[in-house]
């Protein structure tokens, strides 16, 4: 009696997991499908694409559309592809990630190991920060931008994103470093050091998981920005994400899808390496940046 | 000149007072204990002289100096934290010298230094590994070499064996003790372990609620202590107190105990004086568990004995010594029985209470009668 | 131990220490005033200035003449701010709705002891790495009318099949979703399964002891447990649901017309396409409100709960 029941139970629950498995494998093509339509579309001719579909894989593969996208393809009123916004992008994320990154970590430090009255205040009110939708500040920070002569630049773009992004950041060294014992500090400060030299001697080489959480999610979210882009910049000025606003919604002649993908992957290639790559720290990033606390 | 002095030292956060007031002196070379509760304000008391943490009012004076406005860097002190506070990105060997490269001695020195605590502490082996590669003990171990290898005036260990287990709690207790007794250097040492403050100190201070309690050798404040909570803090097992009634007695006054159903009166020779305004009142005894054993047949007579029977509550043995408890004015009373001589649980036996060491507080203020 | 300079030393480190301990004690303060400057001004300072703006006639430049409600009255008497709000009611409830029964029902069936559970938890995890720009350009592709989705349809034989939401107002605010919840699906999947592994092994045990059967033990022991994880879901996805401005102008541009139009889309068309500041400058400041009636009560809950805990 014991034993029919314990098979059964044993069957059933074989069956289940092909369910359960079937399942994951359904939604994991639900999640793909889009991945491989854009890189499917992106190698076919207009042609087949015409007369093909969706689904299917190239007739022919060719690499045109890439070479246009990325070289040639018309954005607004230039025709030079998405090289320019790509490199574009680049220039301004890379100061802007690692200066956030090293303001979050200096802040992360004092509002941990060097409090002070009103440092816990300070803390809340810049968390709020976080949580502000970023239309409230654009038509000022368009001013001021212009009254800094920084508008529709690197640099100001670089600037933007600092200012944005330094919540996010000190957020997470702040998170990172209330786990790291007082002692340390208190041990290194007998010992002789100074505030900078426990900064760079003692807890920046412990960071290394942080920073690196730090800049994958400081340069995610940086590089897949829509808003500032195209509120603060115009012309060959542009991050990739506009430009490849701008191209896939430039309606002059014919529509060619599979420029649009190609340009789509392009921009979306650096964020994707940097998940492959370190996929862990990211999940971790967005963890610790959405979930407060 | 007294090694550390702390003077009317206070300390309080908006209107809660922390320290309230303490005074204490040790000599150079002498060991001190700050033992008391949880929250009693010891490590406050530790981090105010390391400088860790600012002084509200009073003064501390490390070696003559007062030092109320030194940083911790220039106060010439080391200390040794509860979770050992290595940096667990510096090899053992960085660690113990990062003190000292801070302060500029030059690396040779360094080198030597560094080779001389590791030779002292037997740990030479351990020099090139990361913190976390160690046991706790070794851990330890490092955090003491780290404070060493500096040559303070004063060494600061705040709970430094609480992280550790029992077995290793003891051995590193002995070390400690070596130690102390091969640099020759002061220690200031925090500690809620009674036990541990027993067997360190040369000096020790117990404290309660930002007050030091009393201030003394191990063994005044074991055999004198100053008041109901630190006879009841220091020893374990912890010492017994009786609430009982004072009567008169022959010329002088004795104490009305009651046990299975059966009253004594116990005379007490030595405080008859002192106790005497409470006749008629109540009074606290506080007789320690040893004192308080089998009759002993050729001492049953002498003075300060008497004997009373009783019956055996519960029985711990504890191998060198078993634990009986019986019952007296409605309270479990803990005696310390020779093995040979304790009967079972349940039975009857003769105590022979020995009343030489009896203390006496006052049931309203706690305070020690004589 | 042999007496080491240090000993020596201390009397000059302390004398010419002086400064720089007083240095020393302003340098914290120093590292953070740059952020603490930075926040006052640029989020404080800039809500105020919008706040301002809002009170104003400001149209292609600011104008610092108050006018008082004139901008919010214009705003709700505005056709295309009540489909803006419309848009993100529809948005908000189905994107939330959808993320959270995908992500929960994802994150109980990868919890089942699953055999490369950490490829599959990537893949559900990579379109987050995405730009919304990315995701709409992808999605506008394949919910195409002519060549996309529909064309598959046709071609299997569903020759009456039509799927023309991209470019029907009706339906237009609905690919929207569709595309949303495809990239932010999987990390509430992944908050959710954080949350499942968090759950006390031996509470599951004590159930299945008192003879619980498996669904029982989610329905009315595990899930009830994640209730935290539900509200920062929520409080997360409101948020990217309010502040969803890319993912709209890359798939459907606020089409047709303004259909698909959301508050962000809005502000934005109102502030630099249009040149009415002061609507466009109305319209953040509901934006704003909009997200502190969602985020305040989570964070007044987080702060009780930190508190009894």
């Amino acid at each position: 009696m014991a034993d029919t029941s314990n098979t059964q139970t044993q069957g059933a629950s074989r069956f289940g997991r092909y369910v359960i498995y079937t399942l994951l494998g359904l939604v994991c093509l639900y999640y793909l499908l889009p991945l491989f339509i854009m890189v499917s579309t992106s190698l076919k001719t207009l042609d087949d694409i015409r007369s093909g579909n969706l689904i299917a894989l190239p007739n022919e593969v060719t690499f045109e559309p890439w070479k246009e996208a990325w070289g040639s393809a018309c954005i607004g009123v230039r025709c030079e592809g998405m090289s320019v916004y790509f490199w574009n992008s680049f220039r301004f994320v890379v100061p802007a990630v690692l200066i956030s990154t090293l303001v979050g970590a200096f802040n992360g430090y004092v509002l941990t190991m060097w409090r002070f009255k009103g440092s816990d205040i300070f803390f809340s009110a810049l968390m709020i920060g976080c949580f502000i939708p970023f239309q409230v500040v654009l038509l000022p920070m368009a001013r001021t931008l212009g009254e800094l002569g920084i508008s529709n630049s690197i640099a100001g773009l670089i600037f933007v994103h600092v200012v944005y992004g330094v919540a996010f950041t000190t957020l997470f060294f702040r998170n990172y470093y209330v786990t790291i014992p007082d002692e340390l500090v208190k041990a290194a400060k007998i010992d002789g050091a100074g505030f900078l030299r426990i900064f760079w001697r003692i807890i920046l080489p412990i960071s290394t998981p942080i920073i690196v959480v730090s800049i994958i999610w400081q340069f995610t979210q940086i590089w897949n920005d829509f808003l500032f882009g195209v509120v603060f910049s115009s012309g060959d000025r542009q991050p990739v994400t506009v430009a490849l606003n701008n191209l896939v919604n430039t309606s002059t002649g014919v529509i060619g899808y599979n420029v649009d993908m190609a340009a789509a992957i392009i921009a979306a290639l650096p964020t994707l390496f940097v998940y492959i790559v370190a996929g862990k720290y990211f999940v971790r990033g967005l963890t610790a940046g959405s979930v407060k606390g | 000149m007294g090694a550390l002095s702390i003077r009317e030292v206070r300390k309080s956060y908006g209107t809660t007072e922390i320290l309230k007031g303490i005074n204490i002196e040790i000599e150079e070379g002498e060991f001190l204990i700050l033992v008391g509760p949880s929250g009693c304000g010891k490590s406050t008391l530790l981090s105010m002289i390391a400088g860790l943490d600012s002084i509200t009012s009073g003064e501390v004076h490390i070696g003559g100096r007062k030092v109320n406005d030194l940083s911790p860097k220039d106060r010439d002190i080391a200390m040794v934290f509860q979770s050992y506070a290595l940096y667990p990105n510096m090899t053992v060997r960085q660690n113990i010298s990062f003190g000292l490269e801070i302060r500029k001695v030059p690396k040779p020195e360094r080198e030597k230094i560094v080779a001389q605590v590791a030779q002292i502490l037997q740990m030479e082996q351990l020099l090139d590994r990361k913190p976390s590669q160690l046991s706790g003990g070794q851990r330890q171990r490092v955090a003491m070499g780290r404070a060493i290898a500096r040559d303070p005036t004063l060494f600061l260990f705040d709970e430094p064996l609480s992280n550790l287990d029992a077995k290793l709690r003891v051995e590193m207790r002995t070390e400690i003790k070596l130690l102390h007794k091969r640099v020759g250097k002061t220690i200031v040492y925090v500690t809620h372990d009674q036990v541990e403050a027993m067997t360190l100190g040369d000096k020790i201070a117990v404290m309660k609620a930002g007050e030091v309690m009393q201030f003394g050798t191990p063994q005044q404040i074991y055999d004198n202590p100053a008041n109901l909570f630190v006879a009841s803090f220091m020893g374990s097992p912890s010492m017994n107190f009786i609430l009982c009634q004072v009567v008169t007695l022959n010329n002088g006054v004795g104490l009305q105990m009651e046990t299975g159903g059966q009253t004594h009166v116990f005379p007490v020779n030595r405080a008859s004086a002192a106790l005497s305004a409470y006749v008629g009142k109540q009074v606290i005894v506080g007789i320690r568990p040893e004192k308080i054993t089998h009759k002993v047949d050729f001492l049953a007579g002498a003075p300060s004995f008497y004997v009373a029977e009783a019956q055996i509550e519960i029985s711990e043995p504890t191998g060198a010594d078993t634990l009986l408890m019986i019952k007296i004015n409605d309270k479990n009373i803990v005696c310390r029985v020779h093995p040979e001589y304790a009967k079972l649980q349940g039975e009857r036996m003769a105590f022979m209470f020995d009343m030489s060491k009896t203390v006496y507080f006052d049931p309203a203020t706690e305070a020690r009668i004589v | 131990m042999s007496a080491t300079p240090s000993t020596a030393a201390v009397p000059g480190v302390s004398n010419s220490g002086k400064f720089l301990d007083s240095v020393e004690r302003f340098l914290p303060k120093l590292v953070l005033a740059p952020t603490f400057v930075v926040t006052l001004l640029f989020i404080y300072g800039f809500i105020l200035w919008t706040g301002y703006l809002s009170f104003t006639q400001s149209r292609m430049l600011p104008n610092y003449d108050l006018v008082g409600f004139i901008q919010y009255q214009n705003l709700f008497d505005n056709e295309r701010w009540w489909v803006a709000l419309k848009n993100l009611a529809i948005f908000g409830s189905l994107f939330i709705a959808g993320c959270l029964a995908i992500g929960l029902g994802m994150a109980i069936l990868l919890d089942q002891k699953i055999r490369g559970e950490g490829f599959i938890r990537s893949i559900y995890l990579y379109p987050m790495a995405l730009s919304f720009v990315v995701t709409g350009t992808a999605w506008k592709w394949i919910l195409n009318p002519g060549l996309g989705f529909e064309k598959v349809m046709h071609d299997m034989g569903f020759a009456d099949f039509t799927f023309d939401w991209l470019t029907n107002s009706d339906m237009a605010i609905y690919t929207v979703v569709i595309a949303g919840v495809w990239q932010s699906s999987g990390f509430i999947m992944a908050m959710f399964l954080a949350g499942l592994r968090g759950v006390d092994e031996s509470i599951v045990k004590a159930a299945q002891v008192d003879g619980a059967s498996l669904p029982t033990i989610y329905w009315r022991i595990i899930i009830p447990s994640l209730r935290p994880v539900f509200f920062s879901a929520v409080m997360i996805l409101s948020h990217i649901a309010i502040k969803s401005f890319d993912l709209v102008m890359a798939l459907t541009g606020g089409g047709p017309g303004f259909a698909s139009d959301t508050p962000a889309t809005f502000m934005y068309t109102f502030s630099f396409t249009r040149n009415q500041i002061g609507m466009g400058a109305a319209s953040a400041m509901m934006m704003l409100m909009i997200v502190a009636a969602v985020v305040v009560p989570f964070l007044y809950s987080e702060l009780r709960s930190s508190r009894r805990g």
